[in-house]
C-alpha cells in the first residue's frame, strides 16, 4: 500500500472513521487524537480501548462511535486485550482460515490506563513483540473519574487528590518519562505527538504502520475541565506544550532519537502554565520557586533530549 | 411467542451498528454557537481537522461548507484556530438563543 | 479405540489440549498449573498444534489476551490456580459478561495467607460468582474427559459462556494414573469446528466490543445472563451423552454413588470423592445403608436434580474442601438450598476437610459415617459446621 498523501483538502474528502456523537466533553483533546491517528492511513485497523474518557464516552449502550472493529474489556490490560486480538488474527492467517488484509492493531489507553494501572500489561505486550501500536492520549490525570493526580500529572499541578493547600503546593514529583522508559524496551519505534502538529502525528503513525512490531506514540490530549481552561483551547495548549518544549516532539525509531519538529524559538514555560487553572497556585506570592523547579526540570529534559538527538546526528 | 425485552439484547452486549453514535445528537449541549463567514474563508480546513466532534461539513470536492449543528458542541476550537483572511475570522462564535 | 497411558493429571489435560489445538492459548506459570501449559508449549515448540501462545507476564494479563483473542473469533483456551485465578477475578466476570466461549482447566489451590501450594478449593470457590461454568473432576480421566467435553458446552450456540474444569492441586494435577485417551480424530470431531459469533476480526461488519450499560440496561443484561445459565444443564447432559456413546464412559450433571437406597449420605467433590467410595463400600458390608453424592457441575449448581437424588435420606453430611469464613462451607449452602426444596428435610452436617493440601484420610470418612448414623438414629445435630482432621 502506498502510503496515503497528508494534504488536508484530499483527507477531507474521506470518511471519519470515528463519528460525531460521541460524548466527551466539548473541546476535548482525546477526540481530536483518535481522529487524527485513523485518518493517518486506509489499512483496516482494529482497536482496543483502555477504561477511561474516550471508552466510556465513545461506546454507550447501543450508541458507538467507532466505524472500525474496537474492543474494551478492563482498565488495566488495553494492551493485553489488543495481545490476544492480533495473537488470533495470526493464528486464522497462519492456519488458512483468514485472508491476511494486513490489518493493524492498536490499543489507546489515557495516561492513568498507560503509565499507572496498565503499565506492567504494556510492557509485558512491547516485550512479546507483538504487531501493534499502543496510543497513550496523555491528559496529565485521572481526568475520568474526577481529576486525581497520576504519575503523568506534572510537577506543581493542582488535581483533587494532590491539591494545592497552605501545606503541599500541588504535586511534588515530576511526571514519569514514559516515552523513554517505552523505548529503553528496546522495540523498533517510540514516538511523542501533539494533535496541533497534525503533519507530524500522522507521519509519524504512517511510519508507524510500515514496520513491522511494537510501537508505542504517547500524545499530548488537552482536558479543559482537568487542566482548568477554555473549551476552545486544546489545540492552543497543545501547540504552547510543543513551543516551550515541555512536551518536545521526537522520535525514536530503531534506538535512534529524532527530534521531529522544533520550535522556532523555546517559549518560557509560564506560556503553558498560565492559561491553566491548574496551575494557578504557582502564580501566586512566594511561590516562585515552583515556577523556577518546573522550568528547570523542562530545560534537562530538553537539554538532554538535544544532545541524544545530537548524538545520532539527527537534531 | 413473542420474546421478552431481556430477550432481545445483543449477546454480550456487542454493539452491532458500527458509528451508531450518530444518533444521538450532542448538538443540544451547544450554549456556543459557531457562525461560518464565507467570504473570510481561506479553506484551510483548520477547523475540519482540530473538530473534536467531525461538525464541519465538507463537500464532494473537499471543500469547507457549513456546520453540523446536530452534533457541534460549541466548543470553540474552531474560532480560534481559524486564520482568517486579512486579520478578519471566517469562524466567529455567538450566543445561542440570541 | 484410544490408547491406555500412565500420566499426570496435567499431562492428560496438556494432551487433551493438543488433540484440541485452540487457535490462541495465553499462559503465565502458578503452581501446580505451570506443569500442564508448559507440557503444551512443547507441543507448540515442535509444531504439533496451530496454537498461537502468548505468554503473558500475569494471569490478568492471560485472561485478559483470551477475552480479546476469543472475541477476535477464535478457540482459546488457557490454564491456572490459586493466586492466579485470584488475579484474573476482575476478568473472569468480563469474559463471561462478554459471553466468550473461553476453556480453562483450573488446578484447585489454597489462597494465602498464609502462601500454600497445595490443593483445596478455595480458588474454584472463590469463583462461583462469576457466571463461568464449573465442572470438578475426581481424578486424572475426569479432568481429561471433562476438558474435551467443556469446549463442546462453552461453545454451544445456545451457551457461549467461559468454563472452568477443575482437578485437585497435585493430588490429582501431579499423580500418574491411569488414562484413556481418545483417538485424535475423534476428539477433533467430537469438538467440531469452531463457529465464531459476532467475531471482531470480521472487517466487513465492524463491532464494538465493552459498552457502557447504564442503569437502564444492565439489570436485564444480567437477567438474559441467568436465562443462559438454565439451559446449561441441558446441554451437559447432552454433550455427556454423546462423549458416552464415543467412549462408553458416562458423565451426569453429578455422580451418585449407592445412594439408591441410601440412608445417610455424603456429599463431596472431587479427588475425595475417590476415597470416601472406599469407605463407603466397607461400611455397606457392614450392612450400614450409606450412599455418596458427588457434584460434577457446581456452576450452574443443579439444585432440583440433586433435591431429587438425596429426597430419601435422613441425614447429610456436606464435605467441604474450603471454608466461608463466617458462613457455611461454599458446597454446604448449595445442598442446603437445595434440600429446602423437599417436603422432607434431613438433618445436616458441614464438615471442612484438607485445606491446603492436608491429606483427607479414610479415618475421616469414617468419622463421618459414624456421626450421621447417630443423627440418624437419634435425630439430633450436634455442631452443624465443623473442621475435620485439624490438629488439636
Amino acid at each position: 500500500m502506498t502510503t496515503k498523501a497528508l494534504k488536508l483538502k484530499e483527507l477531507a474528502k474521506g470518511e471519519d472513521r470515528f463519528a460525531h456523537g460521541h460524548r466527551m466533553c466539548a473541546g476535548c483533546g482525546a477526540p481530536i487524537v483518535v481522529k487524527q491517528v485513523l485518518m493517518a492511513t486506509d489499512y483496516p485497523i482494529i482497536a482496543a480501548n483502555a477504561t477511561g474518557c474516550l471508552e466510556v464516552s465513545s461506546c454507550i449502550q447501543q450508541f458507538t462511535a467507532w466505524k472500525i472493529p474496537w474492543m474494551h474489556s478492563a482498565f488495566e490490560n488495553a494492551a493485553a486485550t489488543i495481545s490476544g486480538i492480533e495473537a488470533m488474527y495470526r493464528s486464522l492467517v497462519k492456519q488458512g482460515k483468514l485472508e491476511d488484509k494486513n490489518v493493524k492493531f492498536i490499543a489507546f489507553g489515557g495516561d492513568g490506563g498507560t503509565y499507572d494501572i496498565g503499565f506492567q500489561a504494556l510492557s509485558g505486550a512491547m516485550e512479546r513483540g507483538h504487531d501493534m501500536m499502543y496510543i497513550c492520549y496523555d491528559n496529565g490525570a485521572y481526568m475520568n473519574t474526577g481529576i486525581q493526580r497520576s504519575s503523568a500529572t506534572p510537577f506543581g499541578a493542582d488535581t483533587t487528590t494532590c491539591p494545592a493547600g497552605d501545606v503541599i503546593p500541588g504535586k511534588l514529583q515530576n511526571r514519569k518519562d514514559l516515552t523513554r522508559i517505552m523505548a529503553a524496551h528496546g522495540i523498533p519505534y517510540v514516538a511523542q505527538a501533539s494533535p496541533a502538529n497534525w503533519m507530524d502525528l500522522m507521519k509519524k503513525v504512517q511510519k508507524a504502520f510500515e514496520i513491522k512490531g511494537p510501537k508505542f506514540m504517547n500524545v499530548i490530549a488537552p482536558c479543559n475541565r482537568g487542566w482548568r481552561s477554555r473549551t476552545d483551547d486544546a489545540i492552543a495548549l497543545a501547540k504552547l506544550a510543543f513551543e516551550t518544549c515541555y512536551w518536545p516532539l521526537y522520535e525514536i525509531e530503531n534506538g535512534i532519537t529524532k527530534i521531529t519538529a522544533k520550535p522556532k524559538e523555546k517559549k518560557p514555560l509560564v506560556d503553558f502554565l498560565k492559561p491553566q487553572g491548574r496551575f494557578k497556585h504557582m502564580f501566586a506570592p512566594g511561590n516562585e520557586y515552583l515556577l523556577e523547579q518546573a522550568q528547570a526540570y523542562v530545560d534537562a529534559q530538553w537539554e538532554r533530549l538535544q544532545k541524544e538527538a545530537a548524538f545520532w546526528g539527527e537534531e | 411467542m413473542s420474546k421478552k425485552f431481556w430477550e432481545t439484547l445483543p449477546q454480550g452486549s456487542v454493539v452491532l451498528e458500527a458509528g451508531s453514535s450518530a444518533k444521538f445528537k450532542t448538538g443540544t449541549w451547544r450554549s456556543m454557537r459557531p457562525k461560518w463567514i464565507e467570504e473570510n474563508c481561506i479553506q484551510c480546513m483548520f477547523c475540519w481537522m482540530y473538530c473534536p466532534d467531525m461538525s464541519v461539513k465538507v463537500n464532494a470536492e473537499g471543500k469547507r461548507e457549513g456546520f453540523d449543528y446536530d452534533y457541534c458542541k460549541g466548543c470553540g476550537i474552531c474560532a480560534l484556530e481559524c486564520p482568517g483572511k486579512k486579520g478578519n475570522k471566517a469562524i466567529v462564535m455567538e450566543e445561542e438563543g440570541k | 479405540m484410544g490408547k491406555i497411558v500412565a500420566v499426570t493429571g496435567n499431562e492428560a489435560c496438556a494432551y487433551a489440549l493438543k488433540q484440541i489445538n485452540p487457535d490462541v492459548c495465553a499462559a503465565y506459570p502458578i503452581t501446580p498449573a505451570t506443569d500442564l501449559m508448559q507440557r503444551f508449549s512443547g507441543y507448540v515448540s515442535n509444531g504439533q498444534v496451530d496454537t498461537e501462545l502468548v505468554l503473558v507476564e500475569s494471569e490478568h494479563s492471560a485472561m485478559s489476551a483470551c477475552i480479546g483473542a476469543a472475541a477476535a473469533g477464535g478457540r482459546v483456551a488457557t490454564a491456572t490456580s490459586s493466586q492466579g485465578l485470584a488475579l484474573m477475578w476482575e476478568m473472569l466476570y468480563i469474559a463471561a459478561g462478554t459471553r466468550l466461549p473461553i476453556v480453562m482447566p483450573l488446578v484447585n489451590r489454597a489462597l494465602s495467607a498464609p502462601l500454600n501450594i497445595h490443593g483445596d478449593h478455595s480458588d474454584g470457590m472463590g469463583a462461583r460468582d462469576t457466571g463461568w461454568i464449573q465442572i470438578y473432576s475426581e481424578n486424572a480421566q475426569e479432568a481429561y474427559d471433562n476438558l474435551v467435553q467443556s469446549f463442546r458446552i462453552a461453545e454451544h450456540l445456545e451457551i457461549r459462556v467461559p468454563a472452568m474444569v477443575c482437578m485437585d492441586g497435585f493430588i490429582v494435577s501431579h499423580s500418574i494414573e491411569r488414562v484413556e485417551y481418545i483417538d485424535d480424530a475423534d476428539v477433533k470431531n467430537f469438538v467440531g469446528k469452531f463457529q465464531a459469533v459476532h467475531p471482531l476480526l470480521d472487517l466487513e461488519h465492524p463491532k464494538s466490543y465493552g459498552p457502557l450499560i447504564l442503569t437502564d440496561l444492565y439489570h436485564e443484561y444480567k437477567r438474559a445472563q441467568h436465562e443462559v445459565m438454565t439451559k446449561v444443564p441441558g446441554v451437559v447432559l447432552e454433550v455427556a451423552a454423546e462423549f458416552e456413546k464415543m467412549t462408553g464412559r458416562k458423565y451426569g450433571l453429578f455422580e451418585e454413588y449407592r445412594l439408591e437406597d441410601a440412608e445417610i449420605a455424603i456429599v463431596v467433590m472431587s479427588s475425595a470423592a475417590g476415597t470416601t467410595k472406599d469407605i463407603i463400600d466397607q461400611y455397606r458390608e457392614k450392612g450400614v445403608k450409606v450412599g455418596l453424592l458427588k457434584p460434577r457441575m457446581f456452576r450452574p449448581f443443579p439444585f432440583t436434580q440433586i433435591a431429587e437424588a438425596l429426597k430419601h435420606v435422613n441425614a447429610i453430611a456436606v464435605l467441604d474442601r474450603a471454608d466461608s469464613f463466617g458462613g457455611y462451607g461454599p458446597l454446604f449452602s448449595e445442598i442446603a438450598g437445595a434440600v429446602m426444596s423437599m417436603d422432607h428435610k434431613p438433618a445436616m452436617i458441614n464438615k471442612i476437610f484438607g485445606l491446603g493440601g492436608r491429606d483427607y484420610l479414610p479415618e475421616q470418612a469414617e468419622q463421618v459415617i459414624n456421626e450421621l448414623i447417630k443423627i440418624s438414629e437419634t435425630g439430633k445435630v450436634g455442631a452443624i459446621k465443623e473442621y475435620i482432621g485439624v490438629r488439636e
